[in-house]
């Protein structure tokens, strides 16, 4: 970075060489990117075309080369039978445990970010205040201890052991925030008020629905954590039928003979296998991704394209 | 991940209107509570509690008599507990300086020298593998290190990994993790830099080329000081992330065949004080130390970089 500014200070003063180092800049720039691209994008194509060849096939052939489609229906009949079809148990609980507690989270935190940001009550700015701290706070030392008061209150292995934790989101209730702070024009509501509005209707008829943008992006956000939280599925469930998928692949993992050689013998469970199932795993957050990048985008800048 | 500082004078008049006339406020005031009430108990029972329950852990012993200092005392000494703190402080400024420095190059990049919309695409290649956060993105990565599959196995073997096991030592760890985390969480952050950078005024960076300043000046200068708050905000919700690290240590330890430490991370060493020691209170004082220093950083946050204001009347 210093050196290729010094080189346009260089430029600069004689313009006789502005030309070359503008094309040293300039291949930098595209040396850097190129890289980037590579880096990123490499992983991924693997990963897609790793479940078309064989355990022996990902060592001896081009990493990038194309096996077949049968090879695909192999890998999957292998990872179908792998404890009887546990993949499609975990995939189930994974959605219940992620859609159930994304509905808890926009019930609790729509309100609440519209209470904060647009009605005055006493300790608001305390919750407000808890809330941005609870926020950034790392919520992986917060496990242990929402695991022991699971525990004493006998939760352990039941559904509610994961989705009441996870419907927890102040991040949601802070972007709530956020956009009715900054872009609710408060003379409508003060308008809906004087034609009789109670406070309910102005939020449900108001409101709510001019908030679509940020609901949306909340329920992103959310399932998309809840689908790839790993630790708090971890501690509280017991046995294999309540795992979620994130689970689920550490079990796999551990039963791949590449990776664990003692637990793997006997199953078919290879690396093709495994990577057909970090696809299947990663399918509906990516779908979610393609089709709401757009909208994503412009969230994440909600704030930024205010200030 | 926003600020909140733009309450606009409108609103304000608004609100200091409402509060003359009185009922308006009491009425917002009890619906107010209404509306917060589901969200309040979650932060009460998720939030509050089981930091309360922490502390109260970390002080007490397993008849639940009061022992002041000494589990803290005890997982201090405890040999694993030094290393741990010290793995994740090596991990921390490595990916710290390598995901602000590069995030920040690349987002200047893709706005002084591309068209927007091929800037799209670009960050659209990069955001990508952020669908692969947790178990998958490490899985991902135990096949990218693997010499005998990577399609990156010419590179590895270049920088002297001719096996698996051999980029899985224990002191590449920190890189590894580093590799991981940037490749799942870059391009996210090369969006928001993007993002802030196109709230520069256009006139501001007109004005600085009629003075003679290229692109790489103009940058230095007045992009990136202008983008400091986010750099800031970046780089301590990446810290606070750092201290976080479970799954992915845990994997790679698996996939290691144990040649990596168990405790690799602080996390990890609560993990095993609680479920293989079945000591709680030692679990919990570390759960402490961790709070504490991302309840410290938080601080910060809050108060120090402006970027959050709690605006009240």
């Amino acid at each position: 970075m210093t050196s290729s500014s010094l080189d346009l200070d260089l430029g600069v003063a004689h313009p006789g060489k502005r030309r070359v180092s503008r094309f040293v800049s300039i291949a930098i720039v595209v040396v850097i990117l190129a890289l980037l691209v590579v880096f990123f994008v490499l992983p991924v194509v693997w990963l897609l075309l790793a479940p078309t060849k064989t355990a022996g096939q990902l060592v001896t052939q081009f990493p990038l080369s194309f096996g077949s489609f049968n090879q695909v229906a192999l890998a999957w009949q292998h990872l179908v039978s792998f404890q009887g079809g546990a993949i499609f148990v975990w995939l189930k609980n994974s959605a219940i445990y992620s859609i159930g507690s994304l509905i808890l989270t926009l019930l609790t935190s729509v309100p609440a970010g519209y209470a904060l940001a647009l009605t005055r009550f006493r300790g608001r700015k305390v919750l407000l205040s808890v809330t941005l701290v609870v926020m950034i706070m790392p919520s992986a030392a917060l496990v242990l201890p929402t695991f022991l008061e699971i525990n004493l209150f006998g939760l352990i292995g039941t559904v509610w052991s994961i989705i009441l934790p996870f419907s927890f989101f102040p991040f949601g209730v802070y972007l709530v925030y956020i956009y009715f702070a900054t872009s609710m024009p408060r003379d409508l509501l003060s308008a809906a008020r004087i034609d009789g509005c109670n406070e309910w209707q102005v939020f449900s008829r108001i409101a709510m629905p001019l908030a679509k943008p940020v609901i949306g992006l909340i329920a992103f956000f959310s399932f998309v954590n809840n689908w790839n939280n790993f630790f708090l599925p971890y501690l509280v469930l017991p046995s294999s039928e309540q795992f979620p998928i994130q689970v689920g692949l550490n079990q796999l993992l551990s039963s791949t003979p590449s990776f664990n050689p003692v637990a793997g013998k006997g199953l078919n469970i290879t690396s093709p296998e495994l990577a057909l199932a970090i696809i299947i795993a990663i399918l509906p957050v990516l779908v979610l991704f393609l089709f709401s990048q757009r909208a994503l985008v412009s969230g994440m800048l909600a704030g930024a394209t205010k200030e | 991940m926003t600020t909140v500082e733009t309450e606009r004078v409108a609103p304000l008049v608004a609100s200091k209107q409402a509060r003359r006339r009185g009922v308006p406020r009491r009425r917002a005031g009890l619906a107010g509570y209404l509306f917060v009430s589901g969200y309040t108990i979650l932060l009460v029972v998720f939030g509050i509690i089981p930091t309360g329950y922490a502390v109260y852990l970390a002080f007490t012993n397993e008849q639940g008599q009061f022992t002041g200092l000494n589990q803290f005392i005890k997982v201090v000494q405890d040999y694993r507990f030094g290393p741990a703190f010290a793995d994740i402080f090596i991990y921390l400024a490595m990916w710290l300086v390598l995901v602000i420095a590069l995030t920040t190059l690349v987002a200047v990049i893709l706005r002084a020298r591309m068209k927007p919309r091929l800037a799209a695409v670009f960050r659209f290649l990069y955001y990508i593998p952020g669908a692969l956060a947790g178990v998958a993105s490490v899985l991902v990565w135990l096949f990218m290190l693997d010499p005998t599959v990577s399609p990156a196995s010419g590179l590895l073997r270049v920088l002297g990994f001719g096996s698996f096991a051999q980029v899985l030592a224990p002191a590449n760890l920190p890189v590894i993790l580093v590799l991981i985390a940037f490749w799942t969480g870059a391009g996210g952050w090369i969006v928001v830099m993007y993002g802030a950078l196109n709230n520069i005024p256009e006139e501001v960076l007109e004005a600085a080329r009629m003075d003679g300043a290229g692109p790489w000046q103009s940058a230095w200068h007045i992009q990136i000081p202008m983008i400091r708050k986010w750099i800031v905000y970046q780089s301590i919700l990446a810290f606070a992330a750092g201290t976080q690290l479970f799954v992915e240590p845990q994997l790679l330890q698996t996939a290691s065949l144990g040649r990596v430490s168990p405790t690799w991370a602080p996390n990890q060493l609560a993990y095993v004080y609680a479920f293989q020691h079945g000591d709680f209170n030692g679990a919990a004082a570390i759960s402490i130390f961790l709070l504490a220093l991302g309840l410290i950083v938080a601080a910060v946050l809050v108060t120090r970089s402006g970027l959050f204001k709690v605006d009240d009347e």
